[in-house]
């Protein structure tokens, strides 16, 4: 892929005689959605530690955003966005106190923060919420601020880790429509997640399996590929691999 | 920079919006100090005294009213007989009973000696072991004015307490106090604190950030340090003008130790919130292996020379052990650096060693 944002080649993490993550090799485009799947303990979450210059790979390369995991994660850090499950707001602390502590840690100036500020609490139609502490807020609005806030630098990666726990269905779905946005303006969203329906919104997914890349590819060349009618039966297919029949 | 300010102010919303943190944090020093210096107290203020006395002449009509008139002691009842004593004692309206035998005076005048009964309640030690020593020297004393010109050549023991001349508990209390509020500001609440980010899950999103991980620490930690240093000057004002105690040595040397020490207690912290995950985790540690050992250990309350031996040998390893000794020497005795260095250098090496453990264990996560 010529403009990937992310690319590794064999990336392997090993802790101690265990291979957390062996050699997975693959390329994500500008703008594109990459749902990243695996049950628990798969080697998710080192992959991810790695991408994002948290954890140094044992062996095998990746650049994200054009910098190396291994020379330049400070770089890395400073282009990508980042959002965990526990969607990583602080709770005792306003909407507007949020984004400016947020704003101020990923270095914007004091005018473009007030600018950003303003916008985001209106688009997201915060206004009025926007001095009241986060923890009085409903989850689907906490989750679409933290969305915003974790894009407030500009990254031209956003990594969302189960962003969509212990959401109902149609606040998943909103957000998901803020996905579709954030894409579209060329950011690349890499997303992880258990819900095998928000798979099937992915661009592109993999399946991770004992810390190897069992499938890659869009939805519908998966389903071909392997026979099977949905991605819900993929996962499970590729997760056991000999049916209990 | 600018974000690392946005950091540390971000740290006082959080203290300060959390009631309950800021109440342990400003209320704590205070309502501790004044408990421990009003209400805990060695000194008896007030012993109910019962008289049996069983001869009624000039010498034991003497004693009673010096015992009365020493301020410690109040009349409670007068006994008739010995068998009353015991009742008295159980039902708890005496701390103490006097009994004079018959014909005091006339044996004491004819033998040079005679024979005093002190009876106190045994099942409060401390308190039975004071009064009696306090009854004693009232004893004493009139003896020595009654005779002293024509007794027998003697040693006559003459104490005199260094420092605390009047014994007043609340100079031992007020070091103490200050070791307990420190470790409490600085190891318990910031082990809380970073903990608690990581189980919201803002720890990972910082990583993530470009803030390096020392920023984030020393960002976490410098509003306790604050605070802490606050509470110091706190204490040893209040202890100065509502209990009078004194700083006899140099005060820019306390408070230079004291600074060492809420960095000993914030290392502490931070080793503890390294190796736990939730904020309850912390907390336990932080109650049960700190704050406890600090109140019974460090000899805050309990002299470390009475300790067995094992204990003896493990106080050694509680911060404020060495802390204790350095503030009572100063504030106490005026003592200077040339007679504490070695405690500062115990509470250096301490320091230097959970800091470098803390950043071991943290970059062990990362690698």
């Amino acid at each position: 892929m010529a403009d990937a944002v992310i690319h590794t080649e064999n990336l392997t993490r090993k802790f101690g005689a265990f291979t957390a993550v062996d050699a997975i090799s693959f390329s994500i485009g500008r703008g594109e959605i990459f749902g990243f799947l695996g049950a628990n303990g798969a080697g998710k979450t080192t992959a991810m530690k790695m991408l994002t210059g948290l954890l140094r790979p044992t062996s095998g390369s990746a650049s994200v955003a054009g910098f190396d995991v291994r020379s330049e994660p400070e770089k890395i850090k400073q282009n990508i966005g980042y959002m965990s499950q526990r969607f990583s707001l602080y709770e005792d602390l306003s909407p507007k106190e949020n984004i400016r502590f947020w704003g101020g840690i990923y270095g914007l100036d004091r005018k473009t923060l007030r600018e950003k500020s303003a916008r985001l609490l209106e688009a997201l139609d915060l206004q009025e919420a926007a001095d009241t502490r986060l923890s009085s807020l409903p989850l689907g609005w906490k989750q679409k601020l933290a969305f915003s806030v974790a894009q407030l630098h500009e990254p031209k990666i956003v990594f969302l880790d189960e962003p969509t726990g212990g959401v109902d269905p149609v606040t998943r779905r909103r957000f998901w429509d803020m996905i579709y946005e954030t894409a579209d303006n060329g950011i690349t969203v890499f997303v992880t997640t258990h819900y095998m329906d928000e798979a099937e919104y992915c661009d592109r997914i993999s399946i991770m399996v004992d810390g190897r890349m069992a499938a890659i590819g869009t939805p519908d060349a998966l389903k071909d590929e392997f026979g099977v009618s949905s991605i819900d039966d993929l996962f499970i297919r590729l997760v056991r691999p000999t049916p209990i029949e | 920079m600018k974000s690392f300010r946005g950091f540390v102010l971000k740290e006082f919303l959080h203290i300060f919006r959390d009631r309950r943190t800021a109440a342990i944090l400003f209320g704590m020093p205070m309502l501790q100090l004044l408990l421990f210096g009003y209400a805990i107290r060695n000194e008896i203020s007030e012993v109910k005294l019962g008289i049996c006395d069983l001869s009624h002449d000039q010498a034991t009509r003497a004693i009673t009213s010096k015992l009365l008139s020493s301020g410690t002691f109040s009349a409670k009842r007068n006994l008739r007989s010995p068998e009353e004593i015991g009742p008295a004692f159980a039902s708890g309206e005496m701390n103490e009973a006097v009994v004079f035998e018959p014909g005091f005076a006339a044996r004491l005048q004819r033998d040079g000696f005679c024979d005093l009964q002190v009876i106190t309640d045994g099942s409060d030690p401390n308190v039975s072991r004071i009064i009696t020593g306090y009854t004693a020297s009232v004893i004493q004393d009139y003896l020595g004015e009654q005779y002293a010109p024509f007794s027998a050549p003697g040693v006559v023991p003459v104490p005199v307490m260094l420092f605390n001349p009047a014994l007043r508990s609340v100079y031992l209390f007020v070091p103490g106090l200050m070791a307990l509020i420190l470790m409490l500001v600085s190891a318990l609440m910031t082990s809380i604190s970073i903990t608690r980010e990581k189980e919201i899950g803002t720890m990972e999103v910082l990583l993530v950030s470009s803030l390096r991980p020392t920023e984030i620490i020393l960002g976490k930690v410098a509003p306790y340090m604050l605070l802490a240093f606050i509470n110091v000057l706190t204490v040893l004002a209040l202890a100065f003008m509502v209990f009078g105690v004194p700083c006899r040595g140099s005060l820019p040397l306390l408070i230079l130790e004291s600074l060492l020490f809420i960095l000993t207690a914030l290392s502490l912290g931070i080793f503890i919130s390294t190796i736990t995950a939730s904020q309850q985790a912390a907390m336990m540690i932080s109650l049960g292996g700190l704050l406890l050992p600090t109140i019974l250990l460090s000899g805050f309350i309990f002299p470390v020379a009475s300790m067995p031996l094992p204990l003896q040998v493990f106080s050694n390893i509680i911060p404020a052990k060495w802390y204790l000794i350095i503030v009572r020497a100063i504030m106490l005795k005026g003592a200077d650096f040339s007679y504490l260095w070695q405690e500062t250098l115990v509470l250096v090496l301490m320091t230097v060693l959970l800091m470098a453990a803390s950043i071991r264990k943290f970059s062990e996560r990362l690698q």
